[in-house]
């Protein structure tokens, strides 16, 4: 089993009523691999980290999570679609940061990041409470703990999402956009802490980003959609250094331009 | 159970009393949708007079229909103003919307850009027609549909005017029932009867509503 | 600034209810209009439980429920809300006897107004339910929550906040719509009301009274919905940054 990559895409298909908005997708990501998926906009990149985090349900094809299918599951040796426990049971080994926070506005930084290891993983509230505290620390926010998202800045309440979610103990980590709602100065406080859960947890990472400097320096493979497609995928030094394809060249062009 | 020999017989008799509640609905709502937009006018006109007219729309708004049908009916005559049950009752449901339709009257004036003002006077129209030919064709249309529902709501509080006798609808139902101590026919008839055209003023309140955003 | 404004008049309604029962043309109506009062409380008390209880049964079945389950609360949100609530107490009252069932006028009133408030407490729910952020859903999948857990922990409570003001016109309809159960011979603060005149002809002294009386009732539920409105959306907007 072990064989199998953390994630698979096989001739996965996504349409909106006539418009197809990925097109039999093919993709694997190796276990700890870190991918970096970036597009123009409207490529279909959110869309992909969205059907594996099932907020989309797919057309066509199949989905495989650490080994089993997760859209699917096998009965009788052949694959019939899942049944919400099956999702559910596959769905708790990833999650997901979302560009505009989606904190719980109603619950403090703390609140957040114990409300779903208590009420999904049945954990106990002081235990939830102590990683928290661990994982609010390692996000720089220990401070801020018992605020509010209301009263947190942007790239704070970025922080505390990211926290949210590993406090979940995932295997994989989607990132979508995570720093393009925030103000340009506190990019970086969000970046910093990618860069250490990547070094310090062992997690699987597809992350779609518009910041060509860190998914450079940070992934180690690079893809570039373009309208529903992979168009060309390869290591950062190929795809920044020498892109192959004409499309993937004018779009770095027209991003690098840009500043 | 149901008897339809029964509910035929008493078809034309409902159908007569029907008019009447229909007759009562357009009369108040007439009152309701004049004496708003008056109450209205008042307060963008005079803000000074904004909170007398506030507390007044207030206390309508807190106190039971039925309790201002009877204070009519049974007060004013006390005045020297003798008013048949039909007109006091009427009266009493104009002068209750009338304090919910000055609210969406007011919400339409609000809508109104500053600007709208602003221009009128820089053309140097005078008040009244800066009122009436600018900002009254702006505020309007778009409440239209709130008063619609308001409409509808009037229609539905028309059964409370059985409390002093008029005849319309529920009057006549509870007489027939009484007379024949039969209940479920002429009650569930004009249950029925609220239901069908609540619904179908209300499709035609959201056909209008469509209308005046496509507009 | 409109809570002072509301207290300031129901501070005046009292005060003025006082003022009169000083005078004995007024004072001897008294007991009678607090009987009454009593019994509209009451009623208006247990309709609202009802009513908040069907509102949330019925949105939720609207909105999650299997395909029947939908019909049968759509259908009873529609008819409840395009008839009118008398004639929901006169059926009732009147009909169900003639099926064999005989409830109590007192249980008559509580069941038509609770229900009747509830259908529209119903599409209040369901309208705050919808109105919660997408990205509030989608951030409860991503942390792998069921159904339940996401209505309960996370969407409910923010739609609370949102229901609080139209949950508060409501409340006062229902304290409104309460005078109509005197027409079921319940004696209610209408009921004392129209047995009094009738008996005194004192009609002026009367109906002021129990006007006042009711506006009491009003601006006491519209200001307690008020402060519950500012106490939970503290925790929303606590310390916005700016
Ligand atoms: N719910 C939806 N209904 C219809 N079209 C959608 C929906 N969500 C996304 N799309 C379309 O799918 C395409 C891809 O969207 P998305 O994955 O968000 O692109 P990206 O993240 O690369 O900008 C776009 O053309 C978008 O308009
Ligand atoms: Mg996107």
């Amino acid at each position: 089993m072990n064989d199998m990559p953390m994630v698979r895409f096989e001739n996965v298909s996504k349409r909106y009523g006539p418009l197809t908005v990925l097109d039999n997708l093919n993709l694997d990501i190796g276990r700890g691999e870190k991918v970096s998926i970036i597009g123009p906009s409207g490529s279909g990149k959110t869309t992909v980290l969205r059907m594996l985090m099932t907020l989309e349900a797919i057309n066509d094809g199949v989905l495989w999570v650490d080994g089993e299918p997760m859209t699917h599951m096998m009965q009788n040796g052949k694959l019939v679609p899942a049944t919400i426990k099956h999702i559910r049971r596959i769905r708790a080994k990833i999650g997901m940061v979302f560009q505009s926070f989606n904190l719980f506005p109603h619950m403090t930084a703390m609140g957040n990041c114990i409300e779903a290891p208590i009420t999904v993983l049945g954990m106990k509230r002081s235990e939830a409470e102590e990683r928290a505290a661990e994982l609010l620390d390692m996000v720089g926010l220990s401070a801020k703990k018992d605020h509010y998202p209301s009263q947190l800045s942007g790239g704070q309440q970025q922080r505390v999402a990211i926290a949210r979610a590993l406090a979940m103990r995932p295997k994989i980590m989607l990132f979508d956009e995570v720093t393009s709602a925030l103000d340009p100065e506190l990019v970086g406080e969000v970046l910093q802490v990618i860069r250490k859960i990547g070094r310090e947890h062992d997690l699987t990472m597809l992350m779609v980003t518009h910041q060509m400097g860190f998914a450079k320096e940070f992934s180690d493979r690079v893809c570039f959609f373009y309208q529903g497609k992979i168009c060309e995928q390869g290591a950062p030094a190929e795809i920044f250094g020498n892109p192959k394809n004409e499309r993937t060249r004018q779009f770095l062009n027209a991003v690098l331009e840009a500043g | 159970m149901w008897d339809w020999t029964f509910t035929f017989e008493i078809l034309p008799v409902l159908a007569r009393a029907a008019i009447m509640t229909i007759e009562a609905t357009a009369l108040g709502f007439a009152i309701a949708a004049t004496l708003g937009l008056v109450l209205a006018s008042i307060r963008l006109a005079f803000p000074a007079a904004g909170v007398v007219v506030t507390v007044l729309v207030e206390l309508i708004r807190s106190t039971p229909l039925l309790i201002q049908i009877f204070f009519l009916y049974f007060v004013l005559p006390k005045a020297g103003i003798v008013l048949d049950a039909f007109t006091a009752g009427v009266a009493a449901i104009g002068v209750h919307y009338a304090a919910y339709c000055s609210e969406v009257y007011r919400a339409g004036f609000e809508n109104v850009p500053r600007g709208q003002w602003e221009a009128s006077i820089a053309l140097n129209l005078s008040p009244w027609n800066t009122f009436k030919d600018i900002i009254l064709p702006q505020a309007l249309p778009p409440v239209v549909p709130a008063l619609g529902n308001y409409l509808i709501a009037l229609f539905k509080e028309t059964p409370l005017l059985s409390a002093i006798a008029v005849l319309e609808l529920m009057q006549t139902a509870k007489n027939i029932g009484s007379e024949t101590f039969r209940y479920t026919e002429p009650v569930t008839l004009v249950g029925v009867f609220f239901l069908v055209m609540s619904l179908v003023s209300a499709g035609m309140v959201r056909m209008l509503e469509s209308w005046l955003q496509r507009r | 600034m409109w809570i002072r404004m509301l207290t300031a008049m129901l501070a005046a309604t009292l005060l003025l209810i006082a003022l009169l029962s000083a005078n004995p043309e007024y004072r001897l109506f008294m007991p009678g209009l607090l009987e009454g009062a009593v019994l509209t409380v009451e009623i208006t008390l247990l309709g609202a439980v009802l009513a908040v209880f069907m509102a949330l049964i019925a949105a939720l079945a609207k909105l999650y429920g299997p395909l029947p389950i939908r019909w049968l609360s759509t259908t009873y949100i529609e008819i409840f809300r395009g008839t009118s609530a008398l004639v929901q107490l006169f059926w009732l009252y009147f009909v169900l006897p003639q099926f064999g069932i005989f409830l109590d006028a007192f249980l008559v009133a509580v069941l038509a107004l609770g229900l009747n408030i509830g259908a529209y407490g119903a599409e209040v729910v369901r309208g705050a339910i919808v109105s919660v952020a997408r990205g509030q859903w989608e951030a409860s999948i991503a942390l792998n929550m069921s159904k339940a857990q996401m209505l309960r922990r996370i969407i409910l409570p923010q739609a609370f906040t949102a229901m609080i003001p139209p949950w508060g016109n409501l409340f006062i309809e229902l304290v409104k719509s309460t005078s109509l159960v005197s027409l079921i011979t319940l004696a209610d603060l209408t009921f004392k009301a129209q047995q009094m005149n009738q008996s005194t002809l004192k009609t002026v002294p009367v109906f002021t009274l129990v006007l006042l009386i009711y506006l009491a009732i009003s601006l006491t539920v519209t200001i307690a919905m008020r402060l519950l409105e500012q106490r939970t959306s503290r925790g929303l907007t606590r310390g916005r940054v700016a």
